[in-house]
């Protein structure tokens, strides 16, 4: 499809908008830094929305940069999952970023957080948009160094631990990743996913190249066992950095694993999806319980994180191997299941960083009392907890619902009852934490008070997450527009 | 065995001692020197696996300059958390699991 090149390079400048804020962060004096973001969030969600718009009227387009075509140049495309989650960042950068203005108000921390956001969300957007492999290799190291940047800021010793945790494990996935790249451009001689799909892909080449590459990216997405990096990295991180990671940074190397298996999967590859989908049912049931048991809030919401990652690679298994019908569903299943997961999670990162705030301890035991003097917070957690517990009418619910459907229309037991069981879990740890905040135990009435606004970012994105299960018919449409689940309808 | 298939096998060599000295090794500059090592070796696979019965061709050279570049970035990011980790607790290496 062929577009005006004004639309095609709506694709460029969601690039090098965050690129060109990143620098001129680190260039403005300290105290406009946060109010220059402010100010350039608004171009941004412009530009996301006409891309939408684009996409809408066009249908998939993409964009040869500088105009040199692909095999010697690098494309950016916008298909559906591209501007469904380009669309996603908008919605959850923005939130966080006005959240991050007023807690990081007279903060150390301040001085390069706007810059690394900006880095963050110029790689996720060349993550979603790129066609090639290799691109696709930089997007996701700009991202981990961004992302380990994040994590380090709080700068004490648990913080850096964290982040030195995961700069190993993020390089650890890179290189995996390269090696993949490696034997797929000496094996087929391209680095573009379309040209490789249509390479032969019985070659063991091809096989090995997968393998290296979705081991890698399963280790930057968590999967269990794969996961103890992220709970001290997400649960330690300042609130809107975790509401960023456990949103948007570990669904940017699923994405990648999701585009990789479209394009390379060989026929008859279901041993290895039935494999990722074991994983993840221990994903689910080892981050449930270990949600449950944690002491500390925002551990609780990191290993929730662990679990719901379970939830996405249950697509492998309900998707390969298992007819049309099943495919699609697990794919419309999927993608609601990350949007809703993203919104929720950064909706309950946001609300237990506010409920620290108020209590003034990481403690979940600290939180005795505070159902009866700051009810707003509460009410924030409270509604992402439904997204997350998968209960109607959120997100969570539609995605489960729609999983579960693929899971009977391929005759996959087993996945029923990891998707009920996990829900059982997740509201098991939920309940947990209001549990403690309706307790009258101590006597105590003086609670701190969080600006406004931070209270209303959270309510925001967990009403958000909790309507995109009313709304959710629509975006599940375009994001199958370009991808093997064809336009349809 | 062509030189550009030999250096292919050399870099997996280097990978898996990489590999190995990265699992192993818990100090953590040990760690990031067996990173590098491993890099190098994964850019000698990419440059030698594709040069391999085709005759040089450009596109793997500039992909492994990128991934210099991406590493050397990498390791700057490891030595500065690292120093300020080694300032913040006296150790070299990462605490254990709990």
């Amino acid at each position: 499809m062929t577009v005006q090149p004004a639309t095609a390079n709506l694709l460029a400048w969601l690039v090098m908008l965050p690129l060109a804020a990143a620098v001129l962060t680190m260039l403005l004096p300290l105290r406009l830094r946060a109010a220059a973001s402010l100010v350039l969030l608004a171009p941004m969600t412009l530009l996301a929305l006409m891309l939408g718009a684009a996409l809408a009227t066009h249908g998939p387009f993409v964009l040869a940069l500088g105009g040199w075509a692909t095999p010697l140049g690098i494309a950016l495309q916008a298909d559906g999952p591209a501007v469904g989650m380009t669309l996603l960042t908008v919605a959850i950068s923005v939130p966080c970023a006005i959240h991050a203005a007023a807690y990081l108000r007279g903060h150390a921390e301040a001085e390069y957080f706007w810059a690394l956001f900006w880095f963050l969300w110029a790689s996720l957007n060349t993550i979603w948009m790129s066609t090639d492999i290799f691109n696709l290799y930089v997007g996701i190291e700009l991202l981990g160094l961004a992302a380990v940047g994040l994590v380090a800021l709080r700068g004490d010793a648990e913080a850096l631990a964290a982040a030195m945790r995961y700069l190993l494990a993020a390089l650890l996935g890179s290189l995996a990743y390269l090696i993949g790249v490696a034997l797929l451009y000496g094996g087929h001689g391209s680095l573009s996913l379309a040209h490789l799909a249509q390479t032969d892909h019985a070659q063991a080449t091809t096989a090995v190249a997968l393998a290296a590459m979705s081991l890698g990216l399963a280790l930057k997405t968590a999967l269990f066992p794969l996961h103890a990096w992220l709970p001290p990295a997400h649960g330690g991180a300042l609130t809107p950095v975790s509401a960023l990671l456990s949103a948007l940074v570990i669904k940017a190397s699923f994405f990648i694993m999701l585009r990789l298996w479209f394009a390379l999967a060989p026929p008859g590859l279901s041993t290895a999806a039935t494999l990722l989908g074991l994983l993840g049912a221990f994903a689910v049931f080892w981050g449930g319980w270990k949600a449950l048991r944690q002491s500390r809030l925002k551990h609780l919401v990191a290993y929730s994180t662990v679990a719901q990652i379970g939830y996405l690679f249950l697509f492998f298994p309900l998707a390969i191997g298992t007819g049309e019908a099943a495919a699609r569903l697990a794919w419309d299943g999927t993608m609601l299941m990350l949007i809703s997961h993203a919104l929720a999670k950064a909706a309950m990162f946001l609300a237990a960083g506010n409920l620290i705030l108020a209590i003034g301890s990481p403690r979940i035991a600290d939180l005795a009392g505070i159902g009866r003097y700051r009810q707003f917070s509460l009410l924030s957690f409270g509604i992402a907890g439904v997204g997350i517990m998968g209960l109607p009418p959120s997100g969570g619910f539609g995605a489960k619902w729609l999983l579960m459907q693929s899971a009977l229309a391929g005759g996959g037991w087993l996945w029923v009852a990891v998707l009920i069981g996990g829900g059982l879990l997740s509201a098991a740890y939920v309940f947990k934490v209001f549990r403690h905040a309706f307790i009258e135990g101590p006597k105590r009435d003086r609670f701190e008070d969080p600006p406004a606004a931070l209270e209303i970012t959270a309510l925001v994105l967990a009403l958000v997450s909790l309507m995109i299960g009313l709304a959710a018919h629509g975006p599940l449409t375009w994001l199958r527009l370009g991808t093997p689940f064809g336009v349809s309808e | 065995m062509s030189t550009a298939l030999f250096h292919a096998c050399i870099g997996i060599l280097l990978c898996t001692m990489g590999l190995f000295a990265f699992i192993v090794h818990r100090h953590l500059l040990r760690r990031l020197l067996a990173f590098n090592v491993m890099g190098s070796g994964c850019f000698l696979l990419l440059v030698g696996l594709a040069q391999d019965g085709r005759g040089p061709d450009p596109v793997p050279q500039a992909l492994v300059l990128t991934g210099i570049v991406v590493a050397v970035a990498s390791t700057a990011l490891a030595l500065v958390i690292f120093r300020r980790w080694y300032r913040v607790s006296g150790e070299g290496q990462l605490p254990e699991d709990v």
